[in-house]
C-alpha cells in the first residue's frame, strides 16, 4: 500500500536535482503501524525522553523515529505534550532524562541556536515575527553564517556587503514564493496573522534547513490562506526537506502528511499513515475517552447512584 | 527678570561638560535599552569605576591619566562580564535588579570610611588632573556673545564632544550592520532569534560590554569636569537622568541621546534659573506666599517630570522617534 494513495501521482515526480523524492515515502509502506516503529532512513531518533513539571509527566517518549524526506504530523489532544516534545527536540527546553539525535549527532546538551545551525529550524505556535523590523530585515536575520554578524567585521561594510546582497536576493525569491514581496518594506508588526505565519515559514527557509519543524502552522489562519499554506508545506517536501509539524486541524493532517504520530498524556500511543491512524481505536480513545460510545445502562446508573449515596452518608456521619 | 541672561545660562549648560556626561551615559544606555532591550539601571556604576580609575591611577599609583584610562575601560569590561554572566540567561528584569544593586554596592564600598586612605571616603579623590590641565590648548575663555565658557571648560568640552562624535559614528556603523540587526531582533523576540541559529547570550554580552564602556567614558568626563571624583557624583539619579535624556531624544536612534541630553539639561537649567530669579529680590515675580526660593529650587524637577509624562502620552517615541514603530506596539 502506498503511503498516501490519493497523492500517488506526485510520488513518482522527481525534483530538479533528479533525486527520486517519492522513494522516502514509498519506503514508509513497509513500516509497522506501531508506536516507536523503526524507519528505513530516520533523520531524528529519540530514546527515553522524559520531561516532568513537578509531579506531572508532560513528556515520556520511549522511542520514536522520524523519517527523512517526508511530512510527519504530530497530533494529539490538548495537553498531550506535543509542544513540550517539540521544545525538547529543538533545544528550547531540557528533558529530565533521555537521548535524541539529529542526523546521527547526539543533541543531549546542545543549545537551541546550535540545533538551528545544524539544520533543524522551528517555527512557533504563537508566531514570533520581529515587529519593528521590516519584512526584508526579518528575512535577512534568518540567513546563517553571516560575516557581518561578527563584531570584528560589523563596522566595515565592504567585508559583508557582498554576502548581504546575495542574502537579499535569496530573500526576494522566497518572499515572491510566499506572496509577501509587496510587503517587503513594511514593518513585520503590520502584517496580518496569516501573513505572519507565511513570513515565519519563509524566514526559517533562509537558514536552508534540512528539517523544518512547524508548531501549529494552521492555528488562526482563514480557510483560503490555509490552502496556500498547505501548498507551501508540500513544496518543502518536494525540494527535499523533511517536515515535522504539530497540528490540530485534521483536514490538514489527512491531506498532506505521509506519516502521523499520535501523542496522549505524554506518551506516543499510535503511529501510521493518516487513514490507518484515524481509524485506530487507541487514537479515538485518546481524543474522545475510552467509553465515549457506550451508553450507560440502567444497572450502571443504579451502581453510580448507590456509590454516590454511600459517599454522602459517610460524610454526614463524620462530624459526630 | 533678564531673559537673555536666562537663555544664555541655559544654553551654556546645555552644551557644557555636564550635558556631555549625560549624553555619553545615554549613548551607552541606548545600546543597552534602545537597541538590545537590556534594562541596565546601573550605568552610574560603570561611570564610577571609570571615574575612580583615572583619579586613582594618578593619586594612588602615581601613574599617568592614560594608564588610568586604559585601566578604567578594562574594569568596565570586567564589570559588564560580572553583571552579565549570571543574569543574561535569565529574564530581562533580573539584569535591572542586579545592575541597580551593584551600582549602589560599588558606590557605598568606595565611599566607606574603611577605605578612606585610598579612595578618600565621601570626599573622594582630587588633585589628579595637572597633566590634563597642562595639555589645554585654550589660553583664555571662549566667548560667543550671549554664552561663554572658561578655558578649562572649553578644553573639557572639546574632548567631550569629540568622544560623543566618535561614539555616534561607532553606534551608526554598528547598528546598520547585520550585527546591529541581530541586537534589534533580540529586543523584539529573543526566542525567534535563537531559533534562527544566533547565540543570543553572546550578543547580549557584547552589547552590555560596549554600552558599559561608553558609560565608562561618561565617568572619565565626570572626573575631568569636576577635577575630582566622589561617591556622590555617581548616585542612582545619574542613571535615571541619562534614561530621561534617552527617552526625550528617542531610543534606538543614533542621535537620540545627543539631542535628548542637550534638551534635558537645557530645560533643567532654564527652569532652575527662572524660578530662582522669580523668587529672589525685594519684590519677586512670584510672591513668597505662593513659594519661597528654597521651594522654588525643586520646581525644575517637577516641571521636567511633568514634561516627561506629557511626552510619554503624546510623543512616546521621543523627539527623533518613528511614529510608525509605535503604531505597532498598540496592536
Amino acid at each position: 500500500m502506498p503511503a498516501d494513495a490519493s497523492d500517488s501521482t506526485t510520488v513518482e515526480v522527481q525534483n530538479e536535482t533528479g533525486v527520486d523524492i517519492g522513494a522516502a515515502r514509498r519506503a514508509l509502506g513497509d513500516v509497522a503501524h506501531e508506536p516507536g516503529s523503526k524507519k528505513p532512513d530516520p533523520i531524528v531518533v529519540a530514546d527515553g525522553v522524559r520531561r516532568m513539571f513537578g509531579g506531572l509527566i508532560a513528556v515520556d517518549v520511549e522511542h520514536v523515529e522520524i523519517q527523512r524526506g517526508v511530512i510527519t504530523a504530530l497530533i494529539g489532544p490538548n495537553g498531550a505534550g506535543k509542544t513540550t516534545f517539540f521544545n525538547l527536540l529543538t533545544g528550547f527546553d531540557r528533558p529530565d532524562a533521555g537521548e535524541w539525535s539529529f542526523n546521527g549527532t547526539s543533541l543531549g546538551k546542545v543549545p537551541a541556536y546550535k540545533v538551528a545551525r545544524m539544520g533543524m529550524v522551528r517555527t512557533f505556535q504563537l508566531t514570533k515575527v520581529l515587529s519593528k523590523l521590516t519584512v526584508m530585515e526579518n528575512m535577512r536575520v534568518g540567513a546563517t553564517g553571516q560575516k557581518g554578524e561578527k563584531l570584528r567585521s560589523a563596522m566595515f561594510a565592504p567585508l559583508w556587503r557582498g554576502q548581504e546582497n546575495a542574502n537579499t536576493e535569496r530573500a526576494n525569491g522566497l518572499l515572491e514564493r510566499f506572496l509577501l514581496i509587496k510587503k517587503k518594506d513594511d514593518f513585520a508588526g503590520s502584517l496580518s496573522g496569516g501573513q505572519r505565519k507565511l513570513l515565519e515559514m519563509a524566514r526559517a527557509l533562509m537558514a536552508d534547513p534540512e528539517l523544518v519543524m512547524l508548531d501549529e502552522p494552521m492555528a488562526g489562519v482563514n480557510p483560503a490562506l490555509k490552502q496556500s499554506l498547505l501548498g507551501h508545506v508540500k513544496s518543502l517536501r518536494d525540494e527535499g526537506r523533511s517536515v515535522l509539524f504539530v497540528e490540530h486541524d485534521m483536514d490538514m493532517v489527512r491531506d498532506i502528511s505521509d506519516w502521523v504520530i499520535v501523542m496522549a498524556q505524554g506518551k506516543i500511543v499510535a503511529e501510521g499513515p493518516p487513514d490507518a491512524v484515524m481509524a485506530d481505536q487507541r487514537v479515538i480513545d485518546a481524543y474522545l475517552g475510552a467509553h465515549h460510545d457506550t451508553d450507560i445502562s440502567e444497572e450502571q446508573e443504579e451502581q453510580i447512584l448507590a456509590a454516590a449515596e454511600a459517599e454522602i452518608a459517610a460524610k454526614q456521619e463524620e462530624p459526630q | 527678570m533678564d531673559i537673555t541672561n536666562l537663555f544664555g545660562f541655559a544654553v551654556q549648560q546645555a552644551l557644557g561638560p555636564t550635558a556631555i556626561i549625560y549624553c555619553l551615559a545615554a549613548i551607552g544606555l541606548n545600546i543597552h535599552f534602545g537597541y538590545t532591550g537590556l534594562l541596565n539601571f546601573g550605568q552610574a556604576g560603570f561611570m564610577l569605576v571609570a571615574g575612580y580609575s583615572i583619579g586613582g591611577a594618578v593619586t594612588i599609583f602615581g601613574s599617568s591619566l592614560w594608564v588610568g584610562t586604559v585601566v578604567g575601560l578594562l574594569l568596565c569590561v570586567g564589570l559588564a562580564l560580572l553583571l552579565g554572566v549570571p543574569t543574561l540567561r535569565l529574564r530581562a528584569d533580573y539584569l535591572a535588579i542586579v545592575t541597580i544593586a551593584a551600582a549602589e554596592i560599588i558606590r557605598q564600598t568606595v565611599g566607606a570610611a574603611a577605605f578612606s586612605d585610598t579612595f578618600g571616603g565621601q570626599d573622594g579623590i582630587t588633585d589628579f588632573i595637572p597633566g590634563f590641565r597642562a595639555a589645554n590648548p585654550y589660553n583664555g575663555p571662549i566667548d560667543l556673545g550671549i554664552v561663554s565658557w572658561g578655558a578649562y571648560d572649553a578644553w573639557v568640552m572639546t574632548v567631550g564632544w569629540a568622544l560623543v562624535a566618535v561614539c555616534c559614528v561607532i553606534v551608526w556603523l554598528l547598528m546598520r550592520s547585520p550585527w546591529g540587526r541581530v541586537l534589534k531582533s533580540i529586543r523584539e523576540d529573543e526566542n525567534a532569534v535563537r531559533s534562527l541559529g544566533k547565540n543570543v547570550y553572546s550578543y547580549k554580552m557584547q552589547a552590555l560590554i560596549i554600552g558599559g564602556v561608553i558609560g565608562g567614558l561618561a565617568g572619565f568626563m565626570t572626573s575631568l569636569r569636576s577635577a575630582a571624583v566622589g561617591p556622590s557624583f555617581f548616585a542612582t539619579d545619574v542613571t535615571f537622568f541619562a534614561y530621561t535624556a534617552l527617552l526625550i531624544g528617542g531610543a534606538a536612534r543614533v542621535l537620540g541621546p545627543v539631542l535628548g541630553a542637550i534638551v534635558f539639561w537645557f530645560l533643567i537649567n532654564f527652569f532652575g534659573s527662572f524660578f530662582s530669579q522669580a523668587t529672589s529680590g525685594p519684590d519677586p515675580l512670584i510672591p513668597s506666599w505662593i513659594m519661597d526660593s528654597s521651594q522654588a529650587s525643586i520646581m525644575r524637577f517637577i516641571l521636567v517630570g511633568l514634561g516627561l509624562m506629557l511626552l510619554m502620552i503624546f510623543r512616546p517615541q521621543g523627539i527623533l522617534g518613528d511614529r510608525r514603530e509605535l503604531a505597532i506596539d498598540a496592536r
